[in-house]
């Protein structure tokens, strides 16, 4: 049994939403810099080189990659022997968030009700996942997601006779759809499988996998593959003002699912791709 | 082509823009997204008078990050354009001569754009940072309220845009894709 003091997790995830808004990670940063170099379009290379120096301006001056830092989506991968002490570790979390993006000068971008639309002030709540898994051990994501993207994102409840062909048209149609709202190159996360809310999930923990990680599933990697080369054959490229590079990467996970169906999520992602990974 | 250009946007200017341009607009110009259109779509519902003059002026879809002390704002880059499509072509028809965003727009605002001889430019989405550079002073005019809705005045100097949608309807989005399409 390990004891761990919520106060920890406040002050992880404090830190963790101020460096993921900052610092893009190491396979990300390489990825746009193979982007940059590979690009055909003139327009298109001088914008991913724009977006080069923006990095490095971002973590230069400390001001956030993009003016939309998102609504914080964690993810808390709880070992089963780990027991929480000093208060509410659901209030541990948001309270991170709180201090994170207050003392990180970040955007507050939540509204309290999707309806009445009133600012919350402090980011909060966060999105938050809780995972048991073996162990001793707590690693915890920090997924700040931006709605440019998000709200490009879609779900489809395919029929098992619609197989691989459907799926794969499935995250074509949600990516030319998405066209330059999303802000490319993007990294496009898909889940397959399980449940309507499952395969969300999926797409939506697809998107923290490093995006030079391909599946260990056969079928999957070559789909994931394809998939990649078809996306940046749509000629979209970067800033949707046309070039090679509309995705980065794409990144698949699949679950079992049920006798009649076949559930896909694409969540899209911009190329601020952020994500801030911790074990305590 | 490279060109700089003044804002306010006269008409001439306006007018010698062709898609595809690389432009670095000078002067002023005002942040407007989601919640600050509403409340500017309800205001004129009710005959009233809008807080900002729209005559040759150009907005930009833009809520920033605060501003560490010292500075003019924080990260500062586009938010997706076609959310404010719905007030869009009202507000052109009421003398406003640019936006600044990202993304596709309605035909309706396509449609505005050509009869007001207006321009829609894209900014580089998700280059805040580099984009805070050209903006030397913002200053909350309306709707404080609203936070980082709230409509700003910026004083900006060579802020980096593209033309997307020209006077005349052209569209960067649609043949660009057909260009670099497989």
């Amino acid at each position: 049994m390990k004891i761990l003091n919520v106060n920890e997790v406040t002050r992880n995830i404090r830190e963790m939403c101020i460096e993921a808004n900052h610092f893009l990670s190491k396979d990300m940063k390489e990825a746009l810099q193979n982007a940059a170099d590979a690009e055909e379009a003139p327009l298109g290379r001088q914008i991913l080189l724009q977006l080069h120096e923006n990095m490095q301006i971002a973590g230069e001056d400390m001001i956030p990659i993009c003016q939309d830092t998102g609504m914080a989506v964690i993810f808390m991968e709880i070992g089963q022997e780990v027991r929480f002490e000093g208060g509410s570790l659901e209030e541990a979390v948001h309270e991170g968030v709180r201090q994170g993006y207050g003392e990180g000068f970040l955007r507050k971008s939540v509204v309290k009700d999707p309806i009445i639309r009133e600012n919350t002030k402090d980011n909060t709540p966060a999105v938050i996942h809780y995972e048991i898994v073996q162990g001793d051990g707590v690693k915890i994501t920090v997924a700040p997601k931006g709605f440019g993207s998000e709200n490009m994102s879609r779900i489809f409840m395919l029929k098992p006779a619609d197989g691989i062909e459907g799926v794969k048209e499935a995250v074509l149609t949600a990516v030319r759809d998405a066209g330059p709202n999303a802000c490319p190159p993007l990294v496009v996360g898909v889940g397959i499988g399980g449940t309507f809310e499952k395969c969300a999930f999926m797409a939506k923990k697809a998107l923290t996998r490093p995006v030079d990680v391909r599946s260990s599933v056969p079928y999957v990697r070559d789909m994931e593959l394809e998939l990649l080369q078809k996306i940046n054959s749509m000629g979209i490229g970067p800033g949707g003002l046309g070039g090679k590079t509309t995705a980065l990467a794409v990144n698949v996970d699949t679950y079992p699912t049920h006798i009649a169906g076949l559930p896909v999520a694409v969540n899209i992602c911009c190329h601020v791709n952020r994500h801030v990974v911790r074990e305590l | 082509m490279d060109k700089y250009i003044s804002v306010p946007l006269t008409d001439e200017d306006a007018a010698s823009l062709t898609a595809g341009d690389l432009v670095y607009l000078s002067g002023t110009i005002y942040t407007a997204r989601d919640a600050a259109h509403k409340r500017m779509h309800e205001a004129l519902e009710r005959g009233e008078q809008l807080p900002l003059e729209l005559k040759s002026n150009v907005i930009y879809y833009m809520g920033p990050s605060p501003a560490r002390p010292g500075r003019a704002i924080g990260s500062a880059g586009p938010t997706t354009a076609s959310r404010m499509d719905k007030y869009t072509p009202c507000l052109l028809d009421l003398g406003l001569k640019g936006m600044i965003g990202k993304g596709k727009r309605a035909p309706e605002v396509r449609d505005a754009v050509v009869r007001n001889g207006a321009v829609y430019f894209a900014a580089v989405g998700g280059a805040g940072a580099l984009l805070s550079r050209a903006i030397i002073s913002s200053e909350v005019i309306a709707y404080d309220d609203l936070g980082t809705e709230a409509i700003r005045k910026l004083e900006v100097r060579d802020f980096p845009v593209i033309v997307v949608m020209d006077p005349r309807g052209n569209d960067l989005y649609e043949t660009a894709v057909k260009k670099y399409g497989v």
